[in-house]
């Protein structure tokens, strides 16, 4: 390793150390704050780790996200803490393996359309079991663990995803994903087993996003399908990605910072009107920055140096 | 004579009601370079589709030293040990040249990976004259370059057998003397070509032996010169003397 490239771990470990004391500097507002840019910062890296090379544009997001909640309010009283994160992990990456292998072989249009039908799907099948079996809508979620947990938890997982995310484009598997994202029939004749390589990465992906909701749920104490199975969340995850540049691992990052703070001015001065004025930041941002906020800054780092190389 | 590489037999494939390839059988054996000509619609490319399993036959065989590939999927055909090239030239547009041959040396039946894959995909390049631009960006290059480097990641899966689907379609005279050339160079390797193309002066240069498709169907089989000289091939591409 590089003493660039340890200058670089070591100044990221120091700053999840730093992380790690919010929970201390902050008042309860602060936190749930940083609780909310924690948990999207996991889920956009998340659906950058499948979606950004691939170029398959998900909406199952709250699918498994809300999964990872109901877990948890179904299991979360019965059972030690560590082991329903676990079996949250095992659902999520079951029922991921099974989606990846019936619908990954759709493409383009045909694949966002699925994702998004698949969410609707899993919350009418959520809603028809409370209604026909449990008979009670709602759920309470009693588990005792304070915020700052949730908050540790949260940013320990987003390290986890961002480690396993630069593992993975170091890897033959983020290679394959790369080539099939520019161009899926090279990638079969150059020997890529696509179906398997979207598969097993789709199934990672999904499984963290439904260890986010799994981590999510004490914050609710009450969920109901409309709650943990909101759409709205899926296009955010989609928006705030889109905005920090899908094409870098860290990009994600980027988007979400400005855009939870964004959202959270929208629902306090303007709650009538919040899905009208997020359609419009989407509009915007797909419009002016397509290539995110990374992208601007590489690009106008590019432009720099070609000056620098002129002169 | 020895055992053929690729063999061919009823080779068949239907697109609705029109039959694109009828019953076409065909050998090449390891070293030949055997060209595959026809007029334009007679069924050279979806040959070789199938034969890299980018579309699946109807009926009919499809055997590499023996081994049956017309029920493997496209990745399978790869690394048992065939490699292509595509007709509209693909290369990987988010990636640098480097990137592309790598892409051809990671997954096949030898896969390379790390130190070793870079150090090969430099030779490769250098190979088809691209060593100056390993980490230039794909989109950057020109046609006959892109030719180039699609060449390279095909050699990278070091196939037994070559596809090349009007690999020299395209260029201008001086750049198809340098891609003749590198044929050329592919034979001295060694390397068994099976080859879509128009351009004669490369044909009647490369092949040693050609087949003739029109419509669907083999017309002619043979060296360059008896099949370009069979009244049939000149009716295939001209129409009748009468008409």
């Amino acid at each position: 390793m590089s003493v660039r490239n340890l200058a670089i771990l070591a100044a990221l470990a120091a700053g999840v150390v730093l992380l790690a004391f919010v929970p201390s500097v902050t008042n309860g507002y602060q936190l749930s704050l940083a609780i909310n840019i924690m948990s999207y910062t996991v889920l956009a890296t998340a659906w950058t780790l499948f979606s950004g090379p691939t170029r398959y544009v998900s909406l199952a997001t709250v699918a498994f996200f809300g999964i990872g909640a109901y877990t948890v309010a179904v299991l979360g009283e019965e059972l030690a803490w560590p082991l329903v994160l676990l079996i949250a992990f095992v659902i999520g990456f079951g029922l991921s393996l099974l989606v990846g292998l019936s619908t990954l072989r759709l493409s383009g249009v045909y694949f966002v359309i699925f994702t998004f039908g698949l969410a609707e799907l899993v919350r009418q099948l959520v809603t028809w079991y409370e209604v026909n079996v449990t008979r009670t809508l709602g759920r309470y979620v009693f588990v005792d663990i304070t915020t700052a947990q949730i908050y540790w938890q949260l940013l320990a997982l987003a390290v986890i995803v961002l480690l396993s995310g630069w593992l993975i484009q170091r890897s033959k598997l983020g290679l394959a994903l790369r080539v099939i994202g520019d161009d899926e029939a090279v990638a079969r004749h150059v020997g890529i087993n696509t179906t398997m390589a979207k598969v097993v990465l789709f199934a990672f992906s999904a499984s963290f996003m439904t260890l986010a909701g799994a981590i999510m749920a004490p914050r609710w104490t009450y969920i109901d399908p409309a709650i943990a199975f909101n759409p709205v969340v899926s296009f955010q995850v989609l928006i705030m990605a889109l905005l920090g540049g899908v094409h870098r691992l860290y990009g994600p990052i980027f988007g979400v910072i400005p855009l939870v703070m964004l959202f959270e001015i929208l629902l306090a001065k303007f709650p009538n009107h919040f899905s009208i004025l997020v359609g419009i930041a989407f509009l915007l941002i797909v419009y002016a920055i397509p290539r995110g906020i990374v992208g601007l800054i590489e690009g106008a780092q590019l432009s720099l140096s070609r000056k620098g190389a002129k002169a | 004579m020895s055992a053929p590489l690729l063999s061919i037999s009823g080779l068949t494939r239907r697109f609705g009601g029109l039959v694109a390839v009828d019953g076409v059988a065909l050998e090449v054996r390891p070293g030949e370079i055997v060209g595959l000509l026809g007029p334009n619609g007679s069924g050279k490319t979806t040959v070789l589709n199938l034969i890299s399993g980018a579309l699946k036959s109807d009926a009919g065989s499809i055997r590499l030293r023996g081994r049956p590939l017309e029920k493997l999927p496209a990745f399978k055909i790869a690394r048992e040990g065939v490699a292509r090239t595509f007709q509209l030239v693909r290369v990987l547009g988010s990636m640098t040249c480097k990137e592309n041959v790598i892409a051809g040396l990671a997954f096949g039946a030898k896969s390379r990976w790390g130190k070793e894959a870079d150090l090969a995909a430099q030779e490769l390049l250098a190979r088809v004259g691209l060593a100056e631009r390993a980490d230039v960006m794909t989109s950057e290059l020109t046609y006959i370059d892109q030719k180039r480097l699609e060449l390279a990641r095909a050699l990278a899966m070091q196939p037994e057998l070559l596809l090349l689907d009007e690999w020299l379609a395209g260029l201008n005279p001086t750049e198809l003397q340098v891609g003749i050339e590198l044929i050329h160079s592919l034979r001295a390797e060694g390397r068994t070509i099976l080859m879509v193309e128009h351009v004669m002066d490369a044909i009647r240069s490369l092949c040693d032996r050609c087949y003739v498709m029109n419509a669907g169907k083999k017309i002619a089989d043979g060296t360059p010169k008896d099949v370009l000289a069979d009244p049939e091939v000149i009716r295939a591409y001209l129409g009748d003397a009468d008409a």
